[in-house]
């Protein structure tokens, strides 16, 4: 079983989201996320500014085999975003959680975390889709 | 193991062998080029270097000839990639085509210096008819995916000119060609998938629920990717038909059926034909194809141009002013006439004696593998399902036991002196190998190709090592494809500047 | 039996071992209903003799007429060796390199192949080819809009100076993406394109295409053109001729920062005629946008021992892999064509193609005057072109087209049929290259001469 920190939210797609002091949210791929995808090569990364709708596609993460859409967990506007995957992608591979952060967005409703998963539903998932 | 790689020389890039100072071409005419220059405007001349390679002419010669002993092909190997129909490109085909009067011809030369190739492509669009069971044919898309585009860019055509504008969506399974989702939205639509059951047909069920009035078409391969016919088809075409759609044949698996069945009589309304897989046009290293599309009677308006017609024995183009509805041109001229001429010689060949024969003995030595690997004890996805032309193993178990998944049993096999299956596609399966032996392939080989496999099992049970770091005698070893992503290099002097 | 090597004994075992009485029974999943094995319009085979007598007759009847048309396809001079090795066994009967360990002398051509695209047109990567020039350019075209999102605009500005022919390849391409072509006027007086009508333009686009040279044969000032689209915020796509690229300025050179996109048609470089196909499109673009590039790539890496190698590299922009989401739903390069072009340059080298294009230049100036003193032709345009021009006749163009023809030349293209509404009519487009002899193009001129004179009953 993969790492999966109790005090983070995470999507059905696979993203992790960590409510910052500020209020807003920083998102990454799970540890089992990057776990499937193998070696990252390249990360596409939003624009700051843009407003996403929850569940848009708004990023990509590229493996070599693969290529995955990350989707924004919440509606809400780019503010930050993690800027060293340009030249260094491996580091979703080393730290999924922290320095593999892929973006940050200041949620439309700061109450719409609450309906992303707990960490212990994201360990149901993961472990149901293994078998 | 034993490192058989030693015999392999270094072989540099044609531009560490380049120097500037060598003068010794025949090849170009002789011209003092400061001169002319003077004649052209001279803010528009080259200032920046042309780094093009001087290299002497044998030097060159041997160069490339050496790089071609790198390749496994068809000539050299047995080659059964699935869904790809690498069998034997009659030689003949190629020194015909390469005959003066069809090379020399410019494609805007005047008809009456064109009617021996215009013949021959007219020739050649009856016969894909009669072996398609299609209204008619144009021949112009060049490659098995502009096919594709021009059969989906027809389905818009007619639901456009119907006014039907609320078809928004094409329909395709989830164990399609990747070229078929792209196509579709290339052509403005929404892509709906279609899973396929456990017997590899699709489901009929899940079918049902997502068709309606914004169902502009569907596109399935029959057999489909999953080297199995698809029994349902009249079924599916009748429902597709009666909410409206229209039905899009991807013809890569036409070697299956030609002359057993014909995509016309299954109620497709377009298909297109991947010359270089069922007319056995060469591979050329990735191309040229050539994707000529059938059409039934109601796409006929909207066919891609130009096509030859023959009127009081003259043959002529029938371009957008005969055909104002066509969804127009795809190349320059009339595709790649060159490898359709191919295709028309390897037909003459064949004769339908000989296109029968195709379906029928590639579809013998599919069945004969897989009963073959079915008694080494391999797992085949389908058992219960006849072969088509061409199967699928999953390698799951011996991933699982062995820790050696089907990447491994590919390199492996280049070591035996097989070229691999294609792996990884259908991606439903998991481990899969998809094998396509082709009629062309003699027992032996097919026999030679199973007990490879059956040494490479032992190996994987004794030493699995052996097989994760294969391939060892080939000119090089597994390549660091992280590597290459990460670090692009893919411009020697951009990557190599001093 | 063609191609099938089995004997009745192997069929036997073979049909044993699946547990089958006949080869039909492996056909029982079809549906009885849906079969029909009839191909009676397919003539019964011939022999490898027949055919070959058969369509030796059918070449020849298209003869080898002394050719003067150009118009994207070219008649160059052919290197013997160029086709003996391009069609070894080994690199046409082989696939697409996806087991890289199994293809390295496909790979390592297509690296050389991508390296001497990339210094011609004098941009940073190319690809491993496309179909064709005209296709290229509806790609390069798609990409434009990928990359360009900031323009907020699917207007791309093509002028009139582009072939029509692409032109509408382009449409049919790109029309299902809500991208538009809007046609850029040319200047009657030169033949390039209408500058004071391009910079017009109020509404933003995603791109300016600039040929060069352009479709008349005349050169784009395509320093100026450059800055002035990069000025409003677009990209540009220069369409280039490759041999034309040995004495004109790389298109990755034009003016202060050069072309975003370059493509052309790679034919000229050792492809033949062959009625249009196939062909070679090339494309090539600027590093920051390598992953908007559609296409085959192949990158240069190491193997397990650390020893270089080459594989197909950025494949998750591919259809196999992004499916619907893909760059676009190419599958193929023109793999042996591009095999083809590489030997091209490698025989020709620097001063081989420099020495080609200048031949083009000197002989196309050397009809040109020939034709200066034909009565009846006048050059609309000027004469300072690369190796096409084009001249009204004051004959009907068909006509000359037709009685050419019949002295075993092709004339040229008849441009009227694409230019009329601007005021071309009876415009030939002639292009020489240095495959004509003074004796040729003296026999050209005097041909024309006498087809005139006898189209205009002597007045001319």
């Amino acid at each position: 079983m993969s790492d999966i920190p109790q005090e983070l939210k995470y999507t059905k797609s696979h993203e992790w989201v960590r409510v910052e002091e500020d209020g807003t949210l920083t998102v990454g791929i799970t540890e089992h996320a990057q776990g499937l995808l193998g070696d990252m090569v390249f990360v596409e990364l939003p624009e700051v500014g843009e407003s996403y709708e929850a569940e848009q596609d708004c990023a990509v993460v590229e493996s070599v085999k693969a290529a995955s859409d990350i989707y924004c967990p919440v509606e809400g506007e780019v503010v930050e975003v993690n800027e060293e995957l340009e030249d260094a992608p491996e580091q979703i591979n080393v730290n999924a959680y922290h320095e593999g952060w892929i973006f940050r967005i200041n949620p439309s409703n700061p109450d719409d975390v609450d309906n992303l998963m707990n960490a212990d539903d994201y360990a149901a998932l993961v472990e149901a889709e293994e078998h | 193991m034993t490192q058989l790689n030693e015999a392999v020389i270094e072989d540099k890039l044609i531009f560490e062998a380049s120097d500037f100072t060598r003068k010794s071409s025949s090849l170009a005419p002789d011209i003092d080029v400061d001169t002319v220059t003077k004649s052209l405007p001279e803010h528009l001349l080259r200032k920046s270097d042309l780094q093009l390679p001087q290299v002497g002419e044998l030097q060159v010669v041997r160069h490339y000839t050496r790089l071609s002993q790198k390749n496994f092909s068809i000539d050299t190997h047995f080659y059964p990639l699935g869904s790809c129909t690498m069998k034997y490109n009659p030689r003949a085909c190629n020194t015909l085509a390469q005959l003066p009067g069809f090379t020399g011809r410019h494609p805007m030369a005047h008809s009456s210096m064109s009617q021996g190739i215009m013949s021959c492509l007219y020739d050649l669009q009856n016969m894909l008819m009669e072996a398609t069971g299609m209204k008619q044919v144009s021949l112009t898309p060049m490659a098995g995916a502009q096919g594709e585009f021009a059969g989906v860019a027809m389905i818009r055509a007619y639901h456009d000119h119907n006014k039907d504008d609320a078809r928004t969506e094409i329909i395709v399974p989830d164990a399609a060609h990747g070229t078929n989702p792209a196509t579709a939205v290339m052509c403005g639509y929404k892509v709906r998938e279609l899973p396929t059951n456990d017997q590899g047909d699709v489901d009929i069920e899940a079918l049902k629920a997502m068709i309606g009035p914004q169902t502009a078409g569907i596109m399935l391969t029959n057999p489909s990717t999953l080297g199995v016919f698809e029994r349902k088809i009249k079924q599916i075409a009748d429902m597709i038909h009666e909410v409206g759609g229209l039905l899009y044949y991807d013809g890569a698996n036409l070697n299956a059926i030609l002359g057993k069945v014909k995509p016309g009589d299954m109620g497709f309304d377009v298909i297109h034909m991947n010359l270089h897989k069922t007319f056995s046009t060469p591979h050329g290293g990735g191309g040229p194809g050539a994707g000529p599309v059938g059409v039934s009677e109601r796409l006929q308006p909207f066919l891609p141009v130009p096509m030859v017609a023959l009127k009081d024995g003259q043959y002529y183009w029938l371009t957008e002013d005969e055909l104002p509805l066509s969804i127009g041109h795809l190349s320059a001229w009339m595709g790649n006439a060159g490898i359709l001429l191919r295709a028309y010689i390897y037909a003459l060949l064949l004769g339908r004696e000989g296109m029968q024969r195709v379906a029928e003995f590639a579809t013998l030595n599919a069945n004969y593998l897989l009963q073959r690997f079915a008694d080494a004890g391999f797992e085949i996805a389908f058992p219960e399902r006849r072969a088509s032309h061409e199967f699928i193993l999953t390698l799951r178990k011996e991933a699982k036991q062995y820790g050696t998944n089907a990447m491994d049993f590919a390199k492996r096999l280049l070591d035996y002196g097989f070229h691999a299956p294609t792996t990884y596609f259908p991606l439903l399966v998991p481990e899969c190998f998809l094998i396509e032996p082709t009629e062309t392939e003699a027992k032996t080989d097919l026999d030679g190709f199973v007990k490879a496999m059956e040494l490479i099992l032992e190996e994987a049970r004794e030493s699995p090592e052996v097989l994760k770091q294969a391939p060892y005698s080939l000119p090089v070893r597994r390549l660091d494809d992280v590597k290459a992503a990460r670090e692009l290099d893919l411009n020697y002097y951009q990557s190599h500047a001093e | 039996m063609p191609y099938i090597p089995h004997t009745s004994q192997e069929i036997a075992e073979m049909l044993s071992v699946i547990g089958v009485d006949s080869i039909e029974q492996l056909f029982d999943e079809i549906p009885p209903e849906l079969r029909s094995d009839g191909l009676d319009n397919i003539p019964s085979r011939r022999s490898e003799m027949q055919v070959q007598r058969l369509l030796t007759e059918k070449s020849m009847q298209d003869g080898t007429p002394l050719c003067f048309a150009g118009g994207g396809a070219y008649e160059h001079h052919i290197p013997a060796a160029i086709w003996e090795i391009a069609t070894r066994g080994e690199f046409y009967s082989a696939y697409t390199p996806y087991q890289a360990e199994a293809s390295q002398g496909t790979l390592q051509v297509i690296y050389e192949f991508q390296t001497m695209i990339a210094s011609l047109t004098g941009m940073d990567v190319s690809n491993a080819s496309l179909y064709d020039g005209a296709s290229g350019l509806g790609e390069a075209v798609l990409m434009s809009v990928r990359a360009n999102r900031k323009a907020k605009s699917k207007r791309i500005l093509m002028p009139a100076t582009v072939s029509s022919v692409y032109r509408q390849v382009v449409e049919t391409i790109v029309k299902h993406q809500g991208i538009t072509l809007d046609i850029i006027d040319f200047d009657r007086a030169n033949g390039t394109i209408d500058i004071d009508k391009l910079k017009q333009q109020s509404e933003p686009f995603a791109a300016l295409v600039i040929p060069q040279p352009n479709y008349f044969g005349c050169m784009e000032d395509v320093h100026s053109l450059t800055d002035w689209a990069h000025e409003q915020g677009a990209m540009v796509i220069g369409l280039v001729n490759p041999v034309a690229l040995a004495l004109l300025e790389a298109p990755g050179n034009w003016g202060t920062q050069g072309v975003d996109i370059a493509v052309g048609e790679a034919q000229p470089l050792g492809i033949p005629l062959s009625s249009g196909g196939p062909y070679i499109g090339f494309m090539a673009c600027k590093q920051k946008l390598v992953r908007q590039l559609p296409g085959r790539i192949v990158g240069r890496t190491v193997d397990l021992d650390g020893k270089p190698g080459f594989s197909l590299t950025l494949q998750a922009r591919e259809q196999h892999i992004r499916r619907s989401k893909a760059t676009s739903n190419i599958c193929t390069n023109q793999g042996l064509m591009a095999t083809a072009t590489t030997l091209y340059l490698a025989f020709m080298g620097r001063d081989g193609l420099q020495k080609v294009a200048a031949s083009c230049v000197h002989n196309t100036q050397a009809l040109i005057e020939l034709l200066k003193t034909s009565p009846g032709i006048s050059f609309p345009f000027g004469t300072s072109v690369f190796h096409e021009f084009v001249i009204t006749l004051p004959a009907d163009v068909d006509q000359v087209i037709e009685a050419m023809a019949e002295e075993d030349i092709v004339a040229g293209i008849d441009i009227s049929q694409y230019y009329a509404q601007d005021g071309l009519e009876n415009a030939l487009l002639i292009c020489v290259t240095e495959t004509k002899s003074p004796e040729d193009m003296a026999f050209f001129a005097d041909t024309l001469n006498k087809v005139i004179s006898d189209l205009t009953g002597g007045a001319q």
